[in-house]
């Protein structure tokens, strides 16, 4: 183990650490910490895909542009986690992402949400930024280096995310009558699944130091939410939780077409290579 | 997009459509990026952006995606003053014919070492 | 006086004509703010925000892949592929402004099919291998056609060029490694990768636009260092370069026709449907209504965001901003 804690910790974190780093690496992660990798990288996944619609389709150019640097930020972090996960089970990041059914994806279900319009993307949006900058900010402290080096960098591209999202929150809650309307509206269907995101799950025991208690992320979160709500005049929206389970491989009705949208191809020709 | 439908949107209008025909585009912005410190801010081009928040955010993801950049201006191309190109003679001619202020001007010193 | 305002000066300048013609003569860069003839600015506000118009529908038949991309690395490459085409877009619409049409009008024009761009975008992406093709064949004539535009006469253009040149070149990389990879895989992947040449060969070296004889507007150009080769020689240069790549490939032009022309100096290729490319420019290709349609789309429906924002920057215009230069 202080072989491999020695390779993965070669990686600065915060510099640029590549999934191809970390295929190279001889750090293998216990079974449980893969696990959770697992589901973190399936999140950052699903959610690249959900915001790779949209480049061609924004608002404005200057925005295509935006959102195409966020979704690339997400899977490069989705590969880094499937990469390092898929080290445990001697499978690829694309062994992964490609090949795997609907029940053994541990993605939550915010992520699964569809697009909506651009408010309802940027509500989630918000939701997930803010979510995934507590979590990797303290990721950075995990007990397993190669998450530790992985969530350096993913927190500061994470912050520009969290940036982004509360800058489009404050314009469109406060822009016209009919842009606040959207925004109300696209905070209301995404609340639901506010809940699962900060649910633990029996997997987290297992991991122990290595990963982050999501219950214990709550509490920040919650009044990160409320002062950006507050500048946006808007009330955090009263809904009650969705029951979740995605880290269990309970997921939307969503995430079906998504992921045979996204695995047609390299399903067509299983063992090519592309 | 799927916007309407997925939201219940679907008919929605403008609140005021009149607005519709004068809706004023966002303003230009240029964008000067510092390469390296040390370094001056170059005028790299220009976009769109409602308002100086935006168009900073703009210019980071729009010119500074391949690392060429550790720091941006953005300014209101409005906010620009050009010197007048027809005045070109009259602006630009007066440092002509003082080449005492170079120093190739000095050759009788050329040799000593250190000067 | 501000930078991007314009001269609207006569056009029947003798002074402001003798100065752009020395400019021009001497091979230097004619600037917003400088006298130009008023078919000068005409002419390069068509080219540049046409190429404009390309690079942002030329967004949608790779985009349509994003989602479908078979290997986590190829959707990452395609998804910072796509999004530079939104940049060069943004580049040249920019350029194009300093010359005193708003990127707002240019885009009404798209939507409103008064504006041309690039016809090949209008041929459908098929298969994945068709990204492979349109990296090496599309980006390919591209860049032929783009590297002699870092030159043009018209600064903001040429820089917009340099930029995009410089960014590109990665794009026609990736697609000939995307057919490489093809080429070398199973029978199916290596028909896939063959069919696709086949079907983007003959539109991409239309890329380069109508034989010279046809090519009214080319001569123009050319004595006003916008153009610096002919439309057929770009082409036939262009030719030679592909029948080297394509050995590598270990693939097949589908075109018996190609030589190298000892007494010409140029490559020579088969005929061209001149009359499918027409159709295809008159909007009669398989995708035209499709792409425009999209665009028109995503313009409309981003109204309501747009507004908002410039809404939002109102009511803050009064407050003081907190970012200061230093």
């Amino acid at each position: 183990m202080s072989e491999a804690n020695a390779s993965a910790t070669r990686i600065t974190p915060g510099n640029a650490l590549r999934p191809e780093d970390i295929a190279l690496q001889d750090a293998k992660p216990a079974d449980a910490v893969a696990r959770y990798a697992l589901g973190l990288g399936d999140d950052a996944l699903i959610l690249a895909q959900r915001l790779g619609w949209w480049i061609s389709r924004a608002p404005e150019l200057e925005e295509d542009v935006a959102l195409a640097n966020i979704a690339l930020d997400e899977i490069g972090h989705a590969r880094s986690f499937l990469t390092y996960a898929g080290r445990a089970w001697d499978k690829t990041e694309d062994d992964l992402a490609y090949f795997r059914r609907e029940p053994e994806f541990r993605s939550v279900h915010l992520v699964e949400q569809p697009n909506g319009d651009f408010a309802r993307t940027i509500a989630r949006q918000f939701v997930v930024a803010l979510y995934q900058w507590e979590l990797y900010s303290r990721l950075v402290h995990s007990s397993d280096p190669t998450l530790a080096a992985i969530a350096a960098k993913a927190v500061k591209e994470v912050d520009y995310h969290r940036d982004h999202a509360t800058q489009w929150v404050l314009r469109l809650a406060l822009g016209t009558e009919e842009s606040r309307r959207r925004m109300i509206a696209g905070l209301r269907l995404t609340w639901p699944y506010v809940e699962e995101l900060f649910t633990d799950y029996p997997l987290i025991d297992e991991v122990g130091d290595a990963g982050v208690r999501p219950s214990e992320l709550r509490e920040s979160f919650d009044s990160a939410v409320r002062t950006v709500l507050t500048e946006a005049e808007l009330e955090v929206p009263a809904v009650p939780g969705a029951v979740g389970g995605g880290r269990l491989g309970r997921h939307s009705e969503h995430l079906g077409y998504l992921l045979a949208e996204m695995q047609v191809l390299a399903r067509e020709h299983p063992g090519a290579s592309w | 997009m799927t916007g309407g439908s997925t939201t219940g949107d679907d008919g929605a209008t403008a609140p005021s459509s009149g607005l519709h025909e004068e809706r004023a585009a966002w303003p230009l912005w240029e964008v000067f990026v510092r390469s390296s410190r040390g370094l001056s801010h170059v005028h790299a081009g220009s976009l769109h952006a409602p308002d100086a928040e935006m168009a900073v955010r703009n210019a980071r993801d729009l010119y500074t995606r391949r690392n060429e950049g550790v720091s941006l201006w953005v300014v209101p191309a409005s906010a620009i003053i050009t010197s007048d190109p027809d005045a070109k003679d009259a602006f630009f001619e007066s440092p002509q014919g003082k080449d005492y202020r170079h120093a190739t001007y000095y050759t009788k010193s050329e040799g000593v070492k250190h000067l | 006086m501000t930078a991007t305002a314009i001269d609207t000066r006569a056009d029947h300048d003798a002074a402001g004509e003798k100065v752009f013609n020395d400019i021009i003569a001497r091979d230097s860069r004619i600037e917003p703010r400088d006298w130009m003839p008023a078919d000068y600015r005409k002419s390069l506000t068509r080219q540049i925000s046409q190429h404009a118009h390309s690079e942002i529908i030329g967004m949608q038949p790779e985009a349509n892949w994003i989602t479908r991309a078979p290997s986590l690395k190829r959707k990452a490459v395609l998804m910072a592929k796509v999004q530079d085409e939104a940049g060069h877009g943004l580049y040249l619409y920019s350029a194009a402004e300093t010359l005193g049409t708003p990127r707002e009008k240019m885009t009404e024009d798209l939507i409103a099919g008064k504006a041309r761009y690039s016809s090949i975008f209008n041929y459908p992406v098929l298969t994945w291998a068709d990204i492979g093709a349109i990296g090496w064949l599309v980006d390919g004539a591209a860049i032929c056609n783009q590297v002699p535009l870092c030159r043009a006469s018209y600064g903001p253009y040429g820089r917009a060029m340099v930029r995009i040149c410089k960014e590109e070149s990665f794009h026609q990389r990736q697609g000939f490694e995307i057919l490489l990879e093809l080429a070398n895989g199973t029978p199916e992947q290596r028909a896939m990768a063959q069919d696709a040449v086949n079907r983007w060969y003959a539109p991409s070296l239309m890329m380069f636009g109508p034989p010279d004889e046809d090519s009214p507007n080319s001569q123009k150009s050319m004595e006003w260092n916008i153009k610096r080769f002919s439309n057929d020689e770009l082409r036939s240069r262009f030719v030679g370069m592909m029948v080297e790549q394509i050995k590598v490939l270990g693939l097949d032009l589908p075109d018996k026709d190609v030589r190298f022309d000892e007494g010409t100096g140029r490559w020579q290729y088969g005929p061209l449907d001149w009359n499918e490319f027409k159709e295809v420019l008159a909007g009669r290709g398989p995708c035209n209504a499709q792409r425009l349609e999209r665009r028109r789309e995503a313009h409309e429906e981003g109204a309501w965001v747009r507004d908002a924002a410039s809404a939002y920057a109102a009511r803050q215009a009064a407050k003081p901003t907190t970012t200061k230069a230093a």
